[in-house]
């Protein structure tokens, strides 16, 4: 198996890179955070947000703050370590060219 | 391909590095918040002369009352201004750049710089009431070296470098007490001002 086949199929899109990147090194996002970090839309985030989560690379946690809906986001141990081999082929990548 | 995979090991740097530290801080609040601290202390200086003590006599132990309270205004109007201007170039800075400034990060930076700078100021206003004047400026500028030292994590590393220079300039004035008012202007005002300039030239 070549490296290129090793690059994780779920990481493809720069969203879903942008979303595990900035949860790699901060604990809780909440959306409002996230969608201005990336600068996307509501729409945008939240299916490359759902799709994560159906992967169990991370977890996303539904709360009321007063009388509004919050949602949090944060790495799971498996997308923790899936995204690292992602790094990590990619790394490999550039220095075997 | 090869391509797309450096675009995307430099985003994925990017996101964490924007998303981790506070990076809206821009070089021009450093001088001008130096800028403030140096007139403020030119100010100082003048009032001491009015008052007839010659700040460079080394001969000023027994201030009274009126000049200290005048002191401590002067003080914090400086505070204050240097803060405006930081507030003022940060926000400037995240519109042009397109940043975020009320983040986790942002939150974390400040908390970090707040409990030591608060303890210093507790720590001064105790040696304000016991009359010990001639600590306060070595202690203001060893309480914010530690600050910045404990904030530089969650922005600009470079800060911590500010935060080393500032408590150097502090220890040194413990030895040369009476001198605290040019201590206090190089630390407060050039530091700040080389600062600023060192940082707003690097981060154009």
């Amino acid at each position: 198996m070549g490296i290129i086949d090793k690059l994780n199929k779920d990481f493809e899109s720069r969203v879903r890179l942008g979303i595990m990147s900035i949860l790699m090194v901060n604990e809780w996002i909440d959306f409002t955070e996230m969608k201005t970090l990336l600068n996307i839309t509501d729409g945008n985030l939240a299916s490359h947000s759902t799709a994560l989560e159906k992967a169990e690379y991370i977890e996303v946690k539904k709360e009321f703050v007063g009388k509004k809906p919050k949602t949090s986001y944060k790495v799971t141990d498996r997308g923790r370590a899936a995204f690292k081999e992602h790094v990590n082929s990619l790394e490999k990548l550039m220095k075997s060219k | 391909m090869n391509q797309k995979h450096q675009e995307d090991l430099s985003h994925i740097r990017s996101m964490m590095e924007r998303s981790s530290r506070f990076i809206s801080l821009s070089g021009l609040s450093g001088v001008f918040a130096g800028l403030s601290a140096l007139i403020g202390g030119l100010y100082v200086y003048q009032l001491f002369k009015i008052n007839g003590i010659n700040y460079l006599d080394g001969e000023h132990i027994l201030l009274d009352g009126n000049l200290v309270s005048e002191l401590i205004s002067s003080g914090l109007i400086i505070l204050i201004s240097a803060f405006v201007f930081g507030i003022f170039f940060t926000i400037r800075k995240s519109r042009k750049y397109n940043l975020p400034i009320w983040t986790t990060a942002t939150k974390k930076m400040l908390f970090n710089l707040a409990v030591p700078l608060a303890i210093g100021g507790i720590f001064c206003l105790a040696l304000i009431y016991h009359k010990i004047f001639i600590l306060v400026a070595p202690t203001t500028l060893i309480f914010y070296g530690l600050a910045l030292i404990n904030a530089e994590k969650y922005t600009f590393s470079d800060v911590k470098y500010l935060g080393f220079c500032q408590l150097v300039l502090g220890c040194i004035s413990l030895f040369f007490i009476g001198y605290g008012l040019i201590f206090w202007i190089i630390g407060f005002g050039i530091l700040h001002i080389l600062y600023g300039l060192i940082m707003f030239k690097k981060y154009k």
